[in-house]
C-alpha cells in the first residue's frame, strides 16, 4: 500500500495525465483507494500497470457494488497488486445509473455501461462477466459478456439493491397464524 | 469477427480447418448429461466434435460443465459453463447482521471455510480497528493450517482416484476424518464450525486437544510419506502427470491465478509470507515451488504444503500463548456465559448483540488472505448500520479456473480431466 | 435381523442331518423337521425387495458441501458398503438412488429433474442437508426452496451438512422403505398415478378382448386335442 504522501502523488501525475480522473483518493484501514470517473477507468489502469515505479502488474479482483441511494449509484472497483513491492492500491470507478428516476424494477432500462480492462487484465474476464450478471453493469469490449451464474434467459440483475432477496418465509410457531397456513 | 453463436473467433476456427465452414461449439440451452455430438459430416479425422462435459460428471468435482471441442483426440476450445450452485450468498449476507454473516460465508468453498472465516472476520476487524489476542490468533493458525491439509488431501484423494489410483481415496479420507474430529472437538461441528468470532474465536479449545494435534503432526508425515510411495513410483501416474498442461509463469500471472497453481510455475508468491494478516512471521515454514508448471510439478507443491502447514501447527502449538481466546470489547464481542447472571450492562451488551449486532463504521475494504487454493479475498462495503451493504468475496478457485482453457488446449482430451483435477476447483466457491 | 448364535455341537449335528438329506437318508418325521428348520418360505415380492434394499447403486452426484460428506460416507470409516451400496455409478441409467447432497439452484433444478427422469424405476432419493431439503438458509432468489418442489424424496436427512452417522441412518431407514414397499406409494403422495415406466401390472384382470381371444385359443386347442383322442 503506498502511504499517504505517494497516494495524493499518484493522484496527481495521473491527474496531470488524464484530466480529471481521479476525482478523490482515500487512505483508510491501511488501504489506498482512488475514486475515479468510470469514463477514464483504462486511462488510470493502464497507467498504474505501465508507469515506471508504479508497476501494479497483478489485478488481484474486479468487483461491482451498488451504493443505493447514493449518486452514482454504481461502482467498479480493481484491486491491483505490486509483488514486488507487496503493494495494493485500490481503484474505484464510479458509475452513475442511466436508468434512474424510472421506474426501472427488472432492469430493461438502459444499462450503465464502461470499458472492458480484459485488454490490460486477461483475469478480468470473468469477473466482469459476473458484474455484468449480477448488477446490469455492461462491459464494452468485452470478448464474451454473458450471464456466468445466472441462467442465460433469467430476467433482472439479482444484486442490486432494489432487488427482492426472494425466498420464502419460514413459518415458526410465532408466526404461523399470520404466514401462509399449513394447518388449515 | 465472432461468431455471435458461439461468440469464438472465426478466423480461428477458419485457421484450423482451411475454412471448411465448421461449427465446433452447439451449446445445449438448458444442460445436458453427456451427450457426444457429431457435428460434421466429413471423414472422422477432420471432423470436429463437441463434447458437453457435465453438469453432472463424475470428474468435474461438482457441477462444472465444460463444452469441449474435439479435433480427434485433441481439444480445440473449451469453455467452462458454470453456476449451478449458485446460492446467492453475497445477497443473502446483506441480510444478517455482520456477526450471523459468518455461516453464510462459510459456505462459499465448502473445503476452506476456516479461510473465508479469516478473510471476512479479518477484514471486520481491520474496519472497526480491533486487535485480537495472541492466543487467538494461534488458534486461528492451527485451524486454518489443519483446514489446508484437510483441503489438500480431499484433493489428492479425488484426483488420484481420477487417476484410477482408488485406494489413495481411502486413505486420505482416513486422514481427512482425523482432521475432522479435532474440528469436532474444539469447535464441535465437522464441516462449518463458524469458529472464528469477529475479536478472536468462539470458545477456547478443550482439554486434551493440543495434545491430540500434536499426536497427529506426529502421525501425518509417515502417513504421507506413504501416499508418496504409492503416487511418485506409479508409472501410469507418471505418464499421465508430467509435461502435461504446461502453462507459463507469466500467462498464469496474466490470469490472475494465485495458490498451488502458480507456485507449481516457479513463483514462490504466498500471502502468509509477504503480509501479516496472522503472526506466520514467528514460525519458520518453507514455500514449496516447482520448476516446470505441470500437473506433477501442481502434485509435488501441494504434498510439500501439506509438510510445511504440519510444521506450522507443530510450532503453533508448542508455542500456544496463554490468555483470553476473544477480545476483551463488549461492544462487538458476546459476553461469557457466566456474566449474564450478575452483570446488567453485559445482559445489556449481550441483548444488543443477539438483536441488533454491532455496528461498523462506513467504509469499504478488501481483505485477502493465502488460502489453500489460492487468494482468498473478501471485500465488505459497510454503510454504518449493522448490516453489511455488499459481501464479496474473490474466490481463488473462480479466478483459476480461467487457466483451464490454457492448460488444456492442443493437448489430449484424457488429459483434460487431470488438469482440471490440478487445477482443484471447487465449486461452491465458483459459483457461490 | 435377530441372529441366533447356536453351539459347536449343534452346528455339527446339523451339518451331518443336512448330508444325511441329501444322501436321501433322512425319511419321514426327521425329514419333516429338517425342512422346517432349514427352509424359509415368503413370496417373490418379498425377496426381491430384500435384494433391492440391500443392493441400491447411488448415482455418483454431488452438488455441494454434502458432497464431501457423502464422499467420506462411502470412504473407509464410515463405510456404506456395510449396507451393501458403495458402488457409486455415474451414469443415472445405472443408478437407483440419487442422493441430493446440496444446495439446488434455479439453473441447477431442470438438469437434477432430468436426471432424476433418466433413472430407471424403482428409484429413491435421499434428500441430504438443510438446502437440498427446505433451502435452509439460503432463503433467496438462487436457491429452489426444497428439492420435493420438482420431484419426490423419499427421506429427507437434516444438517447443515449431516454427519455421514445421519445420512446412513436415513439410508438404512430408506432400506426398511424399499423391503415394506418397493415405490414407496411416492405416487400417491405426490398424486402421480399413472406415470409408471414400467409395463403395467394389469395382466390378472384382462381386458374383454383379451379374454374373449383366450378363451377362443383354449377352444381350438381343446379341439385339436379331442381330434387327436379320436
Amino acid at each position: 500500500m503506498p502511504d499517504a504522501v505517494g497516494l495524493e502523488l499518484i493522484a496527481k501525475e495521473i491527474n496531470a495525465a488524464h484530466e480529471g480522473a481521479v476525482s478523490e483518493t482515500g487512505h483508510e484501514y491501511g488501504s489506498a483507494t482512488l475514486v475515479i470517473e468510470a469514463e477514464n477507468n483504462l486511462e488510470v489502469l493502464r497507467w498504474l500497470e505501465e508507469t515506471p515505479g508504479q508497476e501494479y502488474t497483478f489485478c488481484s479482483s474486479v468487483h461491482g457494488a451498488d451504493y443505493l441511494p447514493a449518486e452514482p449509484r454504481f461502482a467498479v472497483h480493481y484491486e491491483l497488486l505490486n509483488r514486488d513491492r507487496v503493494e495494493r492500491i485500490h481503484v474505484k470507478a464510479l458509475l452513475g445509473d442511466p436508468s434512474a428516476g424510472t421506474d426501472d424494477r427488472w432492469g430493461d432500462g438502459p444499462l450503465p455501461t464502461l470499458r472492458s480492462s480484459v485488454g490490460i487484465f486477461p483475469t478480468a474476464e470473468f469477473q466482469e462477466r459476473e458484474i455484468y450478471d449480477f448488477f446490469g453493469i455492461v462491459f464494452d469490449g468485452h470478448p464474451d459478456l454473458r450471464r456466468i451464474t445466472m441462467p442465460e434467459d433469467y430476467v433482472g440483475w439479482p444484486q442490486r439493491r432494489d432487488f427482492p432477496v426472494g425466498g420464502e418465509p419460514v413459518i415458526f410457531t410465532n408466526t404461523e397464524r399470520e404466514r401462509a397456513g399449513w394447518y388449515e | 469477427m465472432l461468431d455471435p453463436r458461439t461468440k469464438l473467433e472465426e478466423s480461428k476456427i477458419a485457421d484450423q480447418f482451411a475454412g471448411r465452414g465448421l461449427n465446433p461449439l452447439i451449446e445445449d440451452p438448458d444442460g445436458a448429461v453427456v451427450t457426444p455430438m457429431v457435428e460434421s459430416e466429413t471423414s472422422t479425422d477432420e471432423q470436429v466434435m463437441t463434447i458437453n462435459m457435465g453438469p453432472h460428471h463424475p470428474a468435474t468435482h461438482g457441477v462444472l460443465r465444460l463444452v469441449v471441442s474435439l479435433k480427434g483426440e485433441y481439444v480445440l476450445d473449451l469453455k467452462p459453463v458454470m453456476g449451478y450452485v449458485h446460492t446467492g450468498i453475497e445477497k443473502s449476507c446483506e441480510q444478517k447482521s455482520f456477526w450471523k454473516a459468518i455461516p453464510f460465508v462459510e459456505r462459499m468453498d465448502y473445503l476452506s471455510y476456516f479461510f473465508q472465516m479469516q478473510a471476512y472476520c479479518g477484514c471486520i476487524e481491520r474496519m472497526i480497528g480491533m486487535e485480537i489476542p495472541k492466543r487467538a490468533e494461534y488458534l486461528r493458525i492451527i485451524h486454518m493450517e489443519l483446514n489446508r491439509i484437510h483441503s489438500h488431501l480431499v484433493w489428492l484423494g479425488t484426483t488420484a482416484l481420477d487417476l484410477g489410483a482408488m485406494s489413495m481415496f481411502w486413505y486420505c479420507f482416513n486422514v481427512r476424518d482425523r482432521i475432522l474430529d479435532l474440528f469436532e472437538m474444539s469447535a464441535g461441528q465437522r464441516m462449518h464450525t463458524r469458529y472464528f468470532q469477529v475479536g478472536g474465536v468462539a470458545e477456547d479449545i478443550p482439554v486434551g486437544f493440543t495434545e491430540k494435534v500434536k499426536e497427529f503432526c506426529r502421525e501425518t508425515p509417515e502417513r504421507v510419506d506413504q501416499y508418496e510411495a504409492l503416487l511418485d513410483r506409479n508409472e501410469i501416474f507418471l505418464q499421465r502427470t508430467r509435461d502435461v498442461g504446461i502453462v507459463s509463469r507469466e500467462r498464469l500471472l496474466e490470469l490472475g491465478v494465485t495458490g498451488p497453481l502458480l507456485r507449481a510455475a516457479g513463483e514462490p508468491w504466498d500471502l502468509r509470507k509477504v503480509t501479516d494478516y496472522l503472526p506466520y512471521g514467528d514460525f519458520e515454514f518453507s514455500v514449496p515451488v516447482g520448476t516446470v508448471g505441470d500437473n506433477y510439478d501442481r502434485y509435488r507443491v501441494r504434498v510439500a504444503e501439506i509438510r510445511e502447514s504440519i510444521k506450522i501447527i507443530e510450532q503453533a502449538v508448542e508455542g500456544l500463548p496463554e490468555g483470553p481466546h476473544i477480545a476483551d470489547d463488549r461492544k462487538y464481542v458476546l459476553p461469557p456465559r457466566d456474566e449474564l447472571g450478575t452483570s446488567m450492562e453485559s445482559l445489556i451488551h449481550h441483548f444488543k448483540l443477539v438483536t441488533e449486532g454491532f455496528r461498523v463504521p462506513p467504509g469499504e475494504l478488501y481483505n485477502p488472505v493465502e488460502g489453500p487454493r489460492g487468494e482468498t479475498g473478501c471485500f465488505i462495503v459497510a454503510d454504518g448500520s449493522a448490516k453489511p451493504a455488499r459481501v464479496h468475496f474473490r474466490d481463488s478457485s473462480f479466478i483459476n479456473l480461467q487457466s483451464l482453457k490454457d492448460m488444456c488446449v492442443g493437448g489430449l482430451v484424457a488429459d483434460l480431466i487431470v488438469n482440471l483435477a490440478m487445477l482443484d476447483p471447487i465449486l461452491g466457491g465458483i459459483d457461490r | 435381523m435377530e441372529v441366533e448364535r447356536k453351539s459347536a455341537a449343534e452346528f455339527r449335528s446339523e451339518q451331518l442331518r443336512a448330508r444325511d438329506m441329501l444322501r436321501g437318508d433322512l425319511e419321514g418325521e426327521a425329514l419333516e423337521e429338517h425342512v422346517k428348520e432349514r427352509i424359509i418360505t415368503t413370496t417373490l415380492d418379498t425377496a426381491l425387495n430384500w435384494a433391492r434394499a440391500n443392493a441400491v447403486f447411488p448415482a455418483t452426484f454431488g452438488l455441494a458441501c454434502c458432497a464431501i460428506e457423502m464422499m467420506s460416507m462411502v470412504a473407509s470409516r464410515y463405510d456404506i458398503a456395510r449396507f451393501g451400496s458403495e458402488a457409486f455409478r455415474a451414469s443415472p441409467r445405472q443408478a437407483d438412488l440419487l442422493v441430493l447432497s446440496g444446495r439446488v439452484s434455479i439453473k441447477m433444478a431442470p438438469v437434477v429433474r432430468r436426471i432424476y427422469d433418466q433413472m430407471l424405476e424403482p428409484k429413491w432419493v435421499i434428500s441430504m442437508g438443510a438446502c437440498s431439503s427446505s433451502g435452509g438458509m439460503f432463503s433467496n432468489y438462487a436457491v429452489v426452496q426444497g428439492a420435493d418442489k420438482f420431484m419426490p424424496v423419499d427421506v429427507h436427512v437434516p444438517g447443515c451438512p449431516p454427519r455421514p452417522e445421519a445420512v446412513l441412518y436415513g439410508f438404512n431407514k430408506l432400506q426398511r422403505q424399499i423391503v415394506g414397499d418397493p415405490d414407496l406409494g411416492w405416487r400417491q403422495r405426490y398424486n402421480a398415478a399413472g406415470t409408471e415406466e414400467w409395463a403395467r401390472m394389469e395382466t390378472s384382470v384382462p381386458t374383454p378382448e383379451a379374454l374373449a381371444a383366450a378363451r377362443r385359443v383354449v377352444a381350438r386347442e381343446e379341439k385339436v386335442e379331442q381330434e387327436a383322442g379320436e
